[in-house]
């Protein structure tokens, strides 16, 4: 990819992904921070569990495939 | 008045709730700004602020008054942007619907057709979240790559590097649909 093609591209993804002005919430927040707050923490799902059991089991049969892995992360 | 924010930030690292609302009103709108920016879409840039402030509460006993609030609430702001963006299927955000829902008036370049622009906002929406993160911060928002590098906790050489590869998938997701850019 050369320099052309490269700011072309930046012209199009900012075509079509205009900048964020300053804007505010539309709302006060804060009440909904403090029923966050409230609120009982919940436990990471099973299949999270499941997920990274998998993932260290892969990483230490296949020490090939973390690279890999970081990649995608 | 310095003596006031330093003890505002002691207070809120021992746990005191008035000191955490304190710290809301002074850097919520920034942190809502921020979060809106990477996700695009007011309505979860909202809860994601409300997240933010959980988890910045969460993590008061580790927070380090020398190191200063609004860059480490950034950084947590964005972590939870990416965590949001990871648990969204393939191609859901960023979408055109999405971007017309942002205050920003829509400046649409006249030489990029709408076609293009459905093609790039979805072929975006495919990148991983961290390069598509670093893509809207340094490209889209422009903001520095060492602002930018600080909120992600990576060096400036990493976030050139993620832009480079997000703008090199893109190329290659367009060229697949027969656009070349």
């Amino acid at each position: 990819m050369n320099s052309q093609e490269e700011e072309r591209l930046k012209a199009i993804l900012k075509a079509t992904l205009p900048a964020v002005e300053d804007v505010e919430p539309r709302r006060d927040l804060w009440p909904a921070v403090l029923r966050r707050l409230d609120a009982q923490p919940t436990a990471p799902p099973w299949f999270d569990w499941a997920l990274a059991g998998g993932l260290a089991t892969l990483a230490i049969f296949f020490p090939a495939a973390i690279p890999v892995l970081l990649y995608y992360l | 008045m310095q003596n006031e924010a330093s003890g505002v930030l002691e207070r809120f690292r021992q746990g005191d709730l008035d000191a955490l609302e304190s710290l809301f009103r002074q850097h919520q709108s920034a942190v809502f700004r921020w979060t809106l920016r990477i996700v695009r879409n007011p309505a979860i840039a909202e809860e994601l602020t409300i997240e933010t402030f959980w988890r910045i509460h969460r993590a008061h006993a580790r927070f380090d008054p020398a190191l200063g609030f609004a860059d480490w609430a950034r950084r947590i702001a964005t972590h939870a942007a990416i965590d949001w963006l990871r648990c969204q299927p393939a191609a859901a955000p960023l979408s055109i619907e999405q971007t017309a829902e942002l205050p920003a008036p829509v400046q649409a370049d006249a030489a990029v057709s709408a076609e293009i622009r459905a093609a790039t906002a979805f072929a975006f929406s495919r990148l991983p979240p961290r390069l598509r993160i670093a893509a809207v911060l340094a490209l889209v928002e422009e903001l520095p790559h060492k602002e930018v590098a600080a909120a992600l906790g990576i060096s400036v050489a990493a976030v050139k590097l993620r832009v480079f590869r997000a703008l090199r998938l893109l190329r290659k997701d367009l060229i697949q649909r027969g656009i070349t850019p």
